[in-house]
């Protein structure tokens, strides 16, 4: 089971949900940047919900399949077409083998989430199939996808194979399936370093709206916008960093860490922006304005938690169906 | 010990609030926490990892809240548990399960790969054979592995050869590249940017993702460089 890459697009990578156990040896957590986009689009064709998919930025993609295949997908407000039918975001659907799939130009976000029946075989490196484009390993020979690529598909399981009989008939709410947002915010719990910053920083931080500069990628999204101040210069230690923190260097510009941030970093933290939100930060592209706003850590976990519960009976309805 | 969110999925545990007071004892303390936290196993925790002051703990809200068996917020019950497992963390700088490993690690010093050793000896006011002598001679300790995987943070470096990171840092810098930034001096293990100051290469990889673990060093791990010829350089690279 293959496809085959006709166009590579602007910047296409194999990712799943990305690795664990390696920080203490530097190697980023990495994975798909909406973790959550992708299990919802994998549940969707029948997969386990960590398979490996494709993760497609700013589009340009077009694929050729070997062989018959479910496809489903999540993320920006992408034309995507199937031959010259429209695939909607969180429905699934047939590709008939020698059928062709594209992704053109988003109108509003940057990035999706492609779930393909089988997954994406690349070879698994330290636990995951997840490309990292910094240490140049993982997915396809550590690259973003070229065209002309070759790339294999796992095994179905018998159960995919009756999924597909009524695959249409279930579908992802919107709100998890289409995270891209006209005028996004982002909530944030208070930084480790948030007391290191004046008051009149911290106002700006949540008043203010901050430009995405064009020089983001996975690690991290670059803004503008106010400067943000500490109270003092000095220099701190480095120390742990996580996706969803918001450090503030001597520019005073703050940078929003990705999935393929850095393990450790000297810069304050004066903010990290909570799990569920991420997957709109991942649609942030450049010159368009984001807002934050506050929330607690248990409100962060109470969201977290509720969307959980949610995905859980997703995925036992789906289970259910396929039966 | 301070125990502070890091957003909602991850925390770090600070054991000391200072590093370059007392590097030594500091990091058995941090070793020493990440170690018992790795022995705790506690349920919901996905990731530890150390670094300088503090050891991060990156965790799973869902799972913590079901083992945490409250309705709202298991954060507390996290913490509550690592302070019960690093609890004596704090009177325990010297004892670690396990003696920690010395690495030697063969560094060429031709000017070819030393691009920066004037700069370091002009400041230092020394000349670039003694900066050398120095480097090589001093013993070290991998304080954490990070900016790249595989790239050793090294504390320990004779105070002379302390020099700040050049203004403009260089757009690629080869494997294997060793340089000095600050107090502190550590080797690039991919090509990749940087602003240290580099005084030689060494033929060692330090990262091999087919590896498992797939770097040379871990934090704790004590670090002596051998100075070596060229041709050294050129056979073990081969």
């Amino acid at each position: 089971m293959s496809l085959f890459v006709e166009r590579a697009g602007f910047l296409t990578s194999v990712q799943d949900l990305g690795r664990t156990g390696y920080r203490q040896f530097g190697v980023s957590s990495g994975g798909a940047l909406d973790s959550f986009g992708l299990r919802v689009a994998n549940l969707l064709v029948g997969n386990n919900e960590a398979a490996a998919g494709l993760e497609i930025t700013l589009g340009g993609l077009r694929l050729r399949f070997e062989d018959e295949s479910v496809v489903s997908w999540c993320g920006g407000e992408f034309q995507v077409q199937i031959a010259s039918t429209a695939l909607p975001a969180g429905h699934a659907a047939h590709v008939q083998a020698g059928g062709r799939l594209k992704f053109d130009h988003p109108q509003i976000g940057c990035r999706a989430w492609l779930a393909i029946s089988g997954g994406i075989d690349s070879p698994p490196i330290l636990g995951s199939r997840s490309t990292d484009l910094r240490a140049h390993f993982g997915g396809i020979e550590g690259r973003t996808l070229r065209d002309g690529d070759q790339l294999h598909l796992g095994n179905v399981r018998r159960s995919q194979s009756a999924a597909t009989a009524n695959i249409s008939s279930w579908t992802a709410s919107h709100d998890w399936v289409s995270p891209a947002r006209p005028k996004p915010i982002l909530r944030f719990i208070r930084g480790v370093d948030w007391n290191r910053f004046n008051v009149s920083t911290l106002e700006r931080l949540t008043s203010a709206a901050f430009a995405v500069s064009a020089d983001s990628d996975r690690m991290g999204v670059r803004l503008e916008g106010p400067k943000l101040r500490r109270i003092d210069e000095s220099d701190l230690i480095s120390e742990a960093v996580a996706p969803g923190t918001i450090q503030v260097p001597p520019s005073g510009k703050p940078i929003l860490l990705l999935g393929d941030c850095q393990t450790i970093g000297g810069y304050p933290k004066i903010a990290h922006v909570i799990t569920v939100d991420l997957g709109v930060a991942a649609q942030l592209r450049a010159g368009e304005h984001v807002r934050f706003s506050e929330v607690s850590l248990a409100d962060a976990h109470r969201l977290l938690l509720e969307r959980e519960r949610e995905f859980e009976r997703f995925r036992i309805g789906i289970g259910l169906q396929t039966k | 010990m301070e125990i502070i969110p890091l957003g909602d999925s991850a925390l770090i545990v600070r054991v000391r609030d200072r590093f370059e007071d007392a590097p030594e004892e500091t990091l058995n303390t941090v070793l020493r926490a990440f170690q018992q936290l790795q022995g705790a196993a506690i349920p919901g925790v996905i990731e530890i990892a150390p670094a300088y002051t503090g050891v991060a703990v990156f965790f799973d809200p869902t799972s913590i809240a079901n083992a945490a068996k409250t309705s709202d917020d298991g954060f507390d019950w996290l913490a509550t548990r690592i302070r019960a497992a690093t609890g004596s963390v704090a009177d325990s700088g010297r004892k670690l399960r396990s003696a920690s490993r010395t690495v030697e690690i063969p560094v060429c010093y031709d000017p070819e790969f030393a691009l920066d050793i004037d700069d370091i000896a002009r400041r230092a006011n020394i000349s670039p054979s003694e900066v050398i002598r120095l480097h090589s001679s001093a013993e070290y300790r991998v304080a954490c592995i990070g900016f790249v995987p595989g790239f050793p943070f090294l504390a320990g470096l004779p105070k002379k050869l302390a020099t700040p990171r050049r203004e403009v840092p260089r757009k690629e810098i080869p494997p294997g590249s060793v340089g000095i930034g600050g107090a502190q001096t550590g080797i690039y293990p991919l090509g990749s940017p940087g602003g240290w100051n580099l005084i030689g290469r060494t033929p060692l990889r330090l990262f091999d993702p087919k590896q498992n673990p797939p770097t040379l060093l871990r934090a704790g791990d004590r670090v002596r460089f051998r100075a070596i010829a060229r041709d050294e350089f050129e056979s073990v690279k081969r």
